[in-house]
């Protein structure tokens, strides 16, 4: 089975871990999300989408396969954009977590956000939340990407209305406001 | 009140502005009722329609602010899970959900599969929903469903199409279960009959096929195949069911809030003023969320019986299984010609399969396309064991064109013929000519090597091909534009927006008329307690709501021009509402803001309600709320692609596509639209495909990694280009993009993949093992 993760990591140290064992039922954990520390309920089975999305009630993060094929869910850790649906509540400790909700400066958007909405880089707008956040994480790391650059960053994202020139455009267009 | 239309005669622009080309406008001059609007000017002199403009939702869905149905959460409320079936083919001989029942979090339990009713015990499909259960939680439903304990007794069952259409093959149906026929009207029309697992024919016939061909220089013919396709939505199939004593409200994932109102009324027999439908934001259709579905029906009931809202939402799996697909087909096709390149006649025979469902066949296109006197149409249905196919954008005319361009491409290179001169010559459609020539210059077609003339192991070539779809109205389509004393104004109708904005078009519309911009106008959809708006499929949202729209806004200008010509001591008539002032067309000085006008209302607010009139030239054809236009929507796409004929990739590297939507409303949209049309026709050429598994009947790849979908990687270079073609037939004369914009891709790649490697590909997808096996470096796979 490829998917046995001891086989996939095989030789690699576990991390040295602080947190207590919970489960199995549900215990008070906190998180921290869009620089704030929220306090919720989460029983070892819940993923970080889950909880975002039920307890925290931030619903901008979308979950369409589950099971880390889409990309859909994708938020920030410590900066990193990861799938949320493939970590667990429990698992996510006292890393920083940025979701969609907490992108835009009070009023102010994030200049890929304007630039979504400038080059018209959504239609349903259900993936949108997540290519996004994975293309503002592209200019967090690269200040002026290629097209290229902004295709492999989006590479596990599902569209079905079929944005992907449009947010590459949006991308470029994004970096290029923002060097000024 | 059935009173005499008052008609006047108006002269509207009519003709094709195409882009580059200086070829001037005509007119054409119209009887129209005297309660419609002044002809639309074309778009060039125009101050927001025709205009790119930004969505007003935009904002909502970059933020996350957007509230989709799964993203919905009403006080108290219960999750529903369905328990599916685990054979594809089974009859439940006992169902006990006893132990379920006892679950603490459970609050309902929906036998769906009963013993007690053998109809409903017999399961067709795997995946086919047995029971269901409502729970405080999604985890607790979940659970529940391994407490039911379900007898199964397997019966025989068949998944292949060729199996299936064999004598003494498992019978899906019988005489008394086997659908009739079908919403989509692809091919089953009522009372076709019924063969074993054959549905059909569905005859079409014009001229006699068999006196032409015999009389023809030439006869090509050919076979074909294409594969079930999923439309995977990426919102998955949800609903909130909000049953209540005073009625019962229903927040869903909808392409037709009207539709899922009527088919609740019906079911569960209510009136329709205690029925309401919601949707806010909407996360893709594409056909599949075009009715109330099995899971609409089911979270409706288990909301009745335990009278607290009940939410539920398919997972990917359930998504793959049985939420609709595009049927599967098998095709042979023969055209006669003359020398000339004139076709003497066409004859397609076709067998599909829509799982237990119809809708299998491959449209319209071989009949209506091109200019042939003689036609005759063979299409079947075939029953298999797996879930229901649905309407999926451009149903019939999509795998249709596969073979249709094929074979005409056939035709040509054995007329020795150019495929652009030969369209020429049979092609009737002065729209698609002006898009053939436009598409050729765009993409070099004069590159256009002989096929196979690339001397290394990467492989080019290019290729093209033509889509013809139906100008689809809702006749049943209606919109209030209000105006407030603050002179703020709101745009009013059912009509829902699943993406491809036509909010955006709705308040770009109304800003025309009252010379305002789309961002003054609070646009209110996807909700029934609206004048009730068109579906949106068929491609026909903008051509149904967009010709009230600007009918209700100049009606409610026209009370507010009364009233600014009190003040102004001018008449109504000699007034204009433009930039956001009302004022006197020769004396433009003379006037006021549009918000003095508005403050100078008797009333808090002024409306109108209008409905789509007919189109001024009448309709083809009327089917109920549904009519065709005169007008075809067209379309000519060209593709060039790079084949490895060691790996057997085919890579698209750039596509053009030339479309024509009659007056263009949004650029920016449009164009967004067509990538989406070009990319799922692409996805479908060389990736997607439901494989079902002969020996158990089940999806092997039930999820969005192993069912392959093109990804920005494999995105090329899209060259849209849009015509403006002008009619003169209604109050904005703009008519539907989505699906003409996805039926030429898939030919197109193909006819391409046969230039660049001199061998035809006659079945989808065009896997590496396909092309491959195509070139003999593999065994075929059969």
């Amino acid at each position: 089975m490829l998917n046995a993760p001891s086989a996939l990591f095989a030789g690699v140290e576990p991390e040295k871990s602080d947190l207590p064992s919970v489960g199995p039922n549900a215990v008070a954990i906190t998180l921290q999300i869009n620089g704030a520390a929220r306090t919720l309920h989460a029983e070892p089975r819940m993923t970080l989408a889950q909880a975002l999305r039920g307890p925290l009630g931030l619903t901008g993060t979308k979950i369409a396969c589950n099971r880390g094929a889409c990309s859909a869910c994708t938020v920030w850790l410590d900066g990193l954009a990861v799938c949320s649906c493939m970590i667990l509540a429990v698992d996510v400790g006292a890393r920083r977590v940025t979701t969609i909700e907490g992108l835009a400066q009070g009023e102010t958007l994030h200049p890929v956000q304007q630039a979504f909405i400038d080059h018209d880089a959504l239609q349903c707008g259900f993936c949108t939340p997540g290519l996004v956040m994975s293309c503002a994480a592209l200019l967090e790391s690269t200040a002026a990407p290629s097209a290229e650059q902004v295709r492999t960053a989006i590479s596990g994202h599902i569209c079905r209305c079929g944005t992907y020139p449009h947010v590459v455009t949006a991308t470029l267009e994004a970096a290029a406001a923002r060097k000024g | 009140m059935a009173t005499e239309q008052k008609l006047r005669s108006e002269t509207f622009a009519a003709g094709i502005a195409s882009v580059g080309h200086s070829a001037g406008l005509g007119t054409v001059t119209r009887q129209v009722s005297d309660d419609e609007p002044p002809p639309l000017p074309p778009n060039g002199e125009l101050a927001v329609i025709g205009k790119s403009f930004p969505r007003p939702n935009g904002r909502a869905k970059v933020t996350g602010a957007a509230h989709f149905t799964v993203d919905i959460a009403l006080p108290g409320m219960l999750h529903a899970r369905v328990l599916r079936s685990p054979l594809p083919h089974a009859s439940v001989r006992n169902l006990d959900v006893a132990a379920a029942a006892r679950h603490p979090g459970v609050r309902a339990i929906l036998p769906i599969a009963t013993p007690d009713d053998p109809a409903s015990a017999r399961l067709r499909y795997m995946g086919a929903p047995v029971a269901a259960v409502a729970a405080v939680s999604m985890a607790a439903a979940e659970e529940a469903l391994h407490l039911i304990a379900v007898d199964y007794q397997a019966l025989p069952f068949v998944v292949e199409m060729n199996k299936a259409r064999e004598q003494g093959a498992p019978l899906v149906h019988d005489e008394s279960t086997a659908p009739a026929g079908h919403p989509s009207g692809f091919p089953a029309a009522a009372g076709l009959p019924l063969n074993g697992n054959v549905r059909g024919p569905a005859i079409a016939k014009r001229g006699d096929v068999t006196q032409a061909f015999a009389q023809s220089d030439l006869i090509v013919e050919d076979e074909f195949s294409t594969q079930v396709q999923t439309h995977c939505c990426m919102e998955p199939h949800a609903i909130v069911a909000d049953w209540r004593t005073d009625g019962l409200t229903v927040y869903m994932s909808t392409q037709f809030t009207v539709g899922v109102r009527q088919e609740l009324a019906a079911m569960f027999d209510l009136p329709l003023n205690r029925v309401r439908v919601v949707v806010d934001a909407m996360g893709g259709g594409f056909g599949s969320k075009s009715s109330l579905g099995n899971y609409g029906r089911i979270a409706v009931e288990l909301s009745r019986r335990t009278k607290a809202p009940v939410k539920l939402f398919l997972d990917r799996e359930e998504e793959q299984m049985d939420a609709g697909n595009r049927p599967g087909t098998w095709q042979r096709l023969r055209i006669g010609a003359k020398r000339s390149g004139e076709l003497t006649a066409i004859s397609v025979v076709s067998y599909g399969t829509a799982g237990v469902g119809l809708g299998a066949g491959v449209g319209n296109i071989a009949e209506a396309m091109y200019n042939c006197p003689n036609f005759a149409g063979a299409q079947h249905d075939v029953f298999i064991n797996a879930g229901p196919g649905c309407a999926m954008r451009a149903p019939g005319n999509a795998p249709g064109a596969f073979s249709l361009e094929q074979t005409i491409d056939i035709l040509a290179e054995q007329l020795g013929i150019d495929p652009l001169t030969l369209r020429d010559r049979i092609d009737l459609s002065a729209v698609r000519r002006e898009e053939r020539r436009i598409g050729a210059e765009r993409i070099g077609w004069r590159r256009r090597h002989a096929p196979g003339a690339d001397p290394g192991p990467v492989k080019r070539g290019l290729g093209m091909a033509q889509s013809l779809w139906g100008a689809n109205v809702q006749i049943n389509s209606s919109c209030e534009v209000r105006v407030l004393r603050d002179g703020s104004v709101e745009v009013l109708s059912s009509v829902q927006d699943i993406g491809t904005g036509i909010g955006t078009v709705l308040a770009q519309t109304v800003a025309e008329v009252l010379g305002l911009r789309p961002e003054h106008i609070t646009v209110r959809i996807g909700d029934t307690d609206f004048p009730p708006g068109p579906p949106s499929y068929g491609s026909r949202t903008t051509a149904s709501i967009t010709p009230p729209a600007r009918t209700a806004a100049w009606r409610v200008a026209q009370q507010l021009l009364r009233e600014a010509a009190l003040a102004l001591n001018a008449g109504a008539d000699d007034l204009v509402a433009r930039d956001g002032r009302i004022f006197v067309r020769d004396e433009p000085s003379r006037g006021m803001s549009f918000r003095d006008a508005a403050a100078r209302l008797r009333t808090d607010r002024i409306s109108a309600v209008a409905s789509r009139s007919d189109d001024y030239a009448g309709f083809r054809r009327r089917m109920g709320d549904a009519a065709l236009a005169h007008q075809d929507l067209g379309g000519v796409q060209f593709a060039e692609v790079a084949v490895d004929t060691e790996t057997g990739i085919v890579r698209v590297e750039r596509i053009v596509a030339v479309q024509d939507c009659g007056r263009p409303m949004n650029p920016r949209q449009i164009e967004s639209q067509v990538h989406g049309g070009v990319l799922m026709g692409l996805s479908y050429a060389l990736y997607e495909d439901r494989i079902l598994d002969a020996h158990t009947g089940r999806m092997v790849n039930p999820n969005l990694e192993q069912y392959k979908l093109v990804g920005p990687r494999e995105t090329p270079a899209i060259d849209v280009i849009v015509l403006e073609n002008y009619q003169g037939q209604s109050a904005t004369d703009a008519y539907g993009i989505a699906e003409p914009a996805n039926i030429a891709t898939a030919p197109a790649i193909a006819n391409a993949v046969y230039n660049a490697i001199d061998v035809r590909i006659r079945s989808l997808p065009m896997t590496p093992a396909a092309v491959l096996g195509a070139l003999g470096k593999v065994p075929m796979r059969s």
